[in-house]
């Protein structure tokens, strides 16, 4: 019922974008609306609710290399995308920033619409939540060629925020198989942001690790799906 | 007006087959925790010329790239080639996160580009980006570098300082994070350059089956990523 009722007011709105007129799809100062997807290509790492981030080119999520924002920290760590939302949402490189609808079970699949003017990217991010810190995500899927009744897919891999050191032990990870600390202030790791190593688990040699060889994982973790409605 | 000019001068140009050129900017990142890359070697290159090949045996100089970082060999076969090359761009190791710049020219009979540098440490392994066809629209591009197995030498995991070809072992680990005192991997060299399947470490610094540690020395593909400006 409330699918269908939003479902209705986006018929509207896109009946309302015809009879602006203006057509033109190339025209940046238009309001554009992008459905975005998020598939969980994993076998046992439920994804945290996503964040999804419409924005120019100069707003970065995530950098390979460079130290992690402290809200991607949050998210990272423990799965909350409030506060990178809000953030994103201050800053004037931002049109618009969301949260999906909840937790991204392995094999399932989570959209959202998400619509302004002046946009160039979408970024994406969403935590493997049987880790310390690891997140798959899309830092600028670029959007700016994108026309209208079309969309772009690609596959998206697993980043280690490198805030919080791998320790795999049941008190810091959050998710279901540890269920401890989710966001901690200290960092104890790196303090770059890298493509991830994977986890070692248990079944590996790491004895203390809550996490067994089910909650390996290779890339692709994701994929992801832009379509601009 | 301006650009009905532009137009009609590379018109001409074109007509006249002279300025196919185009600058190539290309910037690496290391996306690894814990893997070094020695001298990278970045190269454009005729269509028909390969650094290597997945499945085939790997050439003397790939051997002497992929097991110590040597990249002279390499260079100097491509040079001959009439390749525009980069050598060393990062002045030496690029660490975890880091990042270097070079830009080369491309040009009608230099249209691909390649990427290569040794991952330390590993026994044989590299990261590369193989012949990789440079667009003719400028923009940028940013593309995934995956790490490759040279097969020239078995991955046993023990670092010893062998770098020369056909001399087992891992030169160094940059990072210090190896152990020492390992019994090695058992492993033979495979024959081929393929996907490297990745190390295997331990967690034990002062013995076990590695000297690696499989905390830090581990990785999934991609190991770095190349965001390439064509002018």
């Amino acid at each position: 019922m409330i699918m269908k009722a939003l479902y209705l007011a986006g018929s509207l709105l896109t009946a309302g974008l015809l009879l602006g007129g203006c057509g033109g799809d190339s025209d940046p100062s238009e309001t554009a609306m992008y459905k975005v997807t998020l598939t969980n290509l994993t076998y046992a790492q439920p994804m945290s609710p996503m964040a999804v981030v419409l924005h120019q080119k100069s707003y970065t999520l995530f950098d390979i290399g460079s130290s992690a924002s402290v809200s991607l920290e949050k998210l990272a760590e423990g799965g909350d995308n409030s506060i990178l939302l809000d953030k994103a949402d201050t800053k004037d490189e931002v049109t618009a920033a969301l949260g999906g609808n909840g937790l991204i079970l392995p094999g399932a699949t989570d959209s959202l619409t998400i619509s302004g003017v002046n946009a160039e990217c979408i970024s994406v991010a969403s935590m493997l939540v049987n880790t310390n810190d690891a997140f798959t995500g899309a830092s600028c899927i670029d959007i700016s060629t994108l026309k209208k009744g079309t969309q772009s897919s690609m596959t998206l891999v697993t980043y280690d925020a490198g805030s919080e050191e791998n320790s795999e032990s049941a008190g810091t990870i959050p998710g279901p198989v540890g269920g401890g600390e989710g966001y901690s202030a200290t960092r104890d790791d790196r303090d770059f942001v890298t493509v991830h190593n994977g986890v070692i688990t248990v079944d590996d040699g790491l004895a203390d690790s809550a996490l067994s060889m089910t909650h390996r994982w290779d890339n692709p973790t994701a994929k992801v799906t832009v379509e601009r409605l | 007006m301006l650009r009905g000019i532009l137009k009609s001068a590379a018109a001409v140009a074109l007509l006249g087959g002279v300025i196919n050129a185009a600058e190539i900017d290309v910037k690496i990142v290391n996306a690894t925790g814990g893997t070094y890359f020695t001298p990278l070697l970045v190269a454009t290159h005729a269509a028909d010329v390969s650094l290597f090949q997945s499945g085939e045996t790997a050439s003397d100089a790939l051997q002497a790239m992929a097991e110590g970082g040597d990249i002279s060999s390499l260079s100097s076969d491509l040079d001959l080639t009439g390749a525009m090359i980069a050598e060393n761009p990062a002045g030496g190791l690029l660490a975890p996160g880091a990042e270097t710049m070079t830009t080369l020219m491309s040009d009608t009979q230099n249209t691909t580009l390649s990427i290569v540098a040794m991952m330390l440490p590993t026994n044989d392994g590299f990261v590369a980006l193989n012949s990789w066809t440079i667009p003719t629209e400028p923009g940028t591009y940013k593309v995934q570098l995956q790490a490759y197995d040279a097969g020239t030498e078995g991955n046993d995991e023990i670092v010893n300082g062998g770098g020369a070809p056909g001399v087992a072992g891992i030169p160094a680990d940059p990072g210090g994070n190896a152990g020492s005192g390992a019994t090695g991997v058992e492993a033979v060299a495979e024959g081929f350059v393929h996907t490297h399947r990745g190390v295997l470490g331990d967690q034990d610094a002062s013995g076990g089956i590695s000297d690696l540690d499989s905390r830090v020395h581990r990785w999934l593909n991609p190991v770095a990523t190349a965001i390439i400006t064509v002018q």
